[in-house]
């Protein structure tokens, strides 16, 4: 059991140098055997293994994680966690994911360093600010909040952007959500895995899962650089290669593998104080407790495994920059870095049983997978534990296409993030 | 920079083009299969980490649609030809 971190802990190990900090969480060699296994030790595996200790009592449980905690995408985004979202299923999920991340130092006893910062998105024209203002009216319906912004206290806010009369795309307004703004994404991993450890979960680390272990058309287990593994339900959570790790069950999913870059400049001193988004094109951009300004926007547009970025983005996102803060124009760019994401055809995820008895899928995280960790655990551990969705997932199944319940936050499936 | 060959133009950048998707998928006939069928059409893929048979349009260039093989692993281009002429010779309807 690793000691709790607090105030007093801090003092003794800076006073006592001589005794350094014990590991945060155990390391070790996999069982034979367990309740449940989830392949894929980033942070939707790790809170799903925390949350079936925690909530349900299902504390045999094994994450199996093919490099080390925090290599994959929970280490590999723009930290942004926020619950502005418009349509129903999304709507409560990302509140409920917002409300966890605001209890989730002391729910770890880890600091992830929450900074609720004001997530503001910009309009350039009326009709966008028609959206916005519907937008926040169905935020607020839901007890969400949202506060209108008009040009002037935009201005205010943000006085760094171009008004000028040059500008290619005006500034009318905006919306900001107070709540929102970003999180220590690799304290997120830390923190989990270890008060997951410490409710007796077993974190594999460097183990790669090699295939499913099949009986009469059921999951028994997986097989793994490590051995055999029995399980008595099995998790996918590997963002990206979901597709990858389903088609060694015969599964085909509804997803393509895209690659998201994203960029850090040198840094510099406070400039950007809130997470600020363009609404002329999908642009993003906040600055890091080191200064760094970390910003993003489109994905490649074409399905890839590489994990590495192509010029064209990098020359559209750093149009963006310039074109919305000129001020950011000579800055130096640290550097940049692809993710690879699960898109499927609607552009919402996947937290689900699956049509093969005991597998279960949490993938399909196109562009939201960051923010939606602290939910989609818990969600996720609520589907394995009782073998049904939870009511916050129910909209989240592999059957929607068939049945008519595609979750299609932008009208236009995954289409405008693939462009 | 990924460089794909249109047959009627030659070597660009990728970025000349749009990417339009999995080109080994056969669309079932009009009027035939079940609702099942065409949702594995339509949503189901393949996805491999490694050769990729895929649509491309020159959007910035003649407009054409091609199919064009590509490693998704590494990014490595194959050949490309006209759509059209895949479709006339089967296995790439569309």
């Amino acid at each position: 059991m690793a000691k709790r971190y607090s105030a007093l802990s801090l003092l003794r190990h800076a006073l006592l140098p001589s005794s350094p900090w014990p590991r945060a969480w155990r390391s070790p060699a996999p069982k034979s055997s367990y309740d449940v296994v989830i392949i894929g030790g980033g942070g939707h595996g790790l809170a799903t293994a925390y949350y079936l200790a925690a909530n349900h009592g299902i504390k045999n449980v094994a994450v199996i994680e093919r490099g080390y905690i925090g290599s994959g995408n929970v280490g590999r985004n723009t930290t942004i966690v926020r619950s502005n979202y418009m349509i129903g299923g999304n709507t409560k999920f990302f509140e409920f994911s917002l409300q966890l991340w605001e209890g989730l130092s002391h729910t770890l006893n880890f600091n992830v360093m929450l900074s609720q910062r004001g997530q503001i998105g910009l309009a350039h024209n009326p009709s966008q600010m028609d959206v916005l203002a519907r937008k926040g009216n169905i935020m607020r319906l839901h007890g969400i909040d949202a506060e209108l912004l008009d040009r002037g206290q935009v201005m205010k806010l943000l006085p760094y952007l171009d008004y000028s009369d040059a500008a290619r795309f005006p500034v009318v307004g905006g919306i900001i959500q107070q709540r929102a703004g970003t999180v220590r994404h690799d304290a997120v991993a830390w923190g989990y895995a270890r008060a997951a450890s410490d409710l007796g979960v077993d974190i594999i680390e460097n183990c790669e899962m090699t295939g499913f272990t099949m009986e009469q058309g059921k999951v028994t287990g997986i097989e793994t650089t490590k051995g055999p593994i029995r399980a008595g339900k099995t998790a996918i959570a590997v963002a990206g290669h979901s597709s990858h790790v389903a088609a060694k069950a015969g599964l085909r999913l509804p997803v393509e593998s895209h690659l998201l870059q994203a960029f850090v400049s040198e840094p510099i001193k406070p400039l950007i104080h809130h997470v600020v988004s363009f609404g002329a094109e999908l642009f993003y951009i906040s600055q890091s407790d080191k200064g760094g300004l970390v910003f993003g926007g489109h994905i490649d547009g074409f399905n890839n495994y590489t994990q590495r970025g192509q010029l064209p983005k990098i020359q559209t996102v750093a149009e963006c920059a310039v074109s919305l803060i000129p001020a950011v124009s000579r800055l130096r760019l640290l550097r940049h870095w692809a993710g690879i994401m699960d898109m499927t055809p609607d552009g919402a995820p996947f937290i689900c049983g699956t049509p093969i008895p005991n597998l279960y899928l949490d993938g399909g995280w196109c562009y939201q997978g960051f923010k939606a960790i602290p939910a989609s655990g818990w969600t996720f551990a609520h589907t394995v534990a009782k073998g049904e969705a939870h009511e916050l997932n129910r909209c989240f199944s592999l059957d929607r296409f068939e049945k008519g319940g595609e979750l299609d936050d932008h009208g236009a499936g995954n289409w405008n993030y693939k462009q | 920079m990924l460089r794909i060959t249109c047959p009627w133009c030659g070597e660009r950048d990728y970025s000349e083009f749009r990417y339009g998707s999995d080109a080994s998928k056969a669309r079932p006939a009009h009027g035939t299969g079940d609702l099942k069928a065409w949702h594995d059409h339509v949503f189901l893929f393949d996805n491999p980490k490694g050769p990729h048979r895929e649509y491309w349009q020159h959007v910035l260039g003649c407009r054409q649609w091609l199919v064009l093989e590509r490693d998704t692993a590494t990014n490595t281009p194959g050949a490309a030809r006209s759509a059209r002429e895949a479709a006339a010779k089967g296995g790439a309807g569309r």
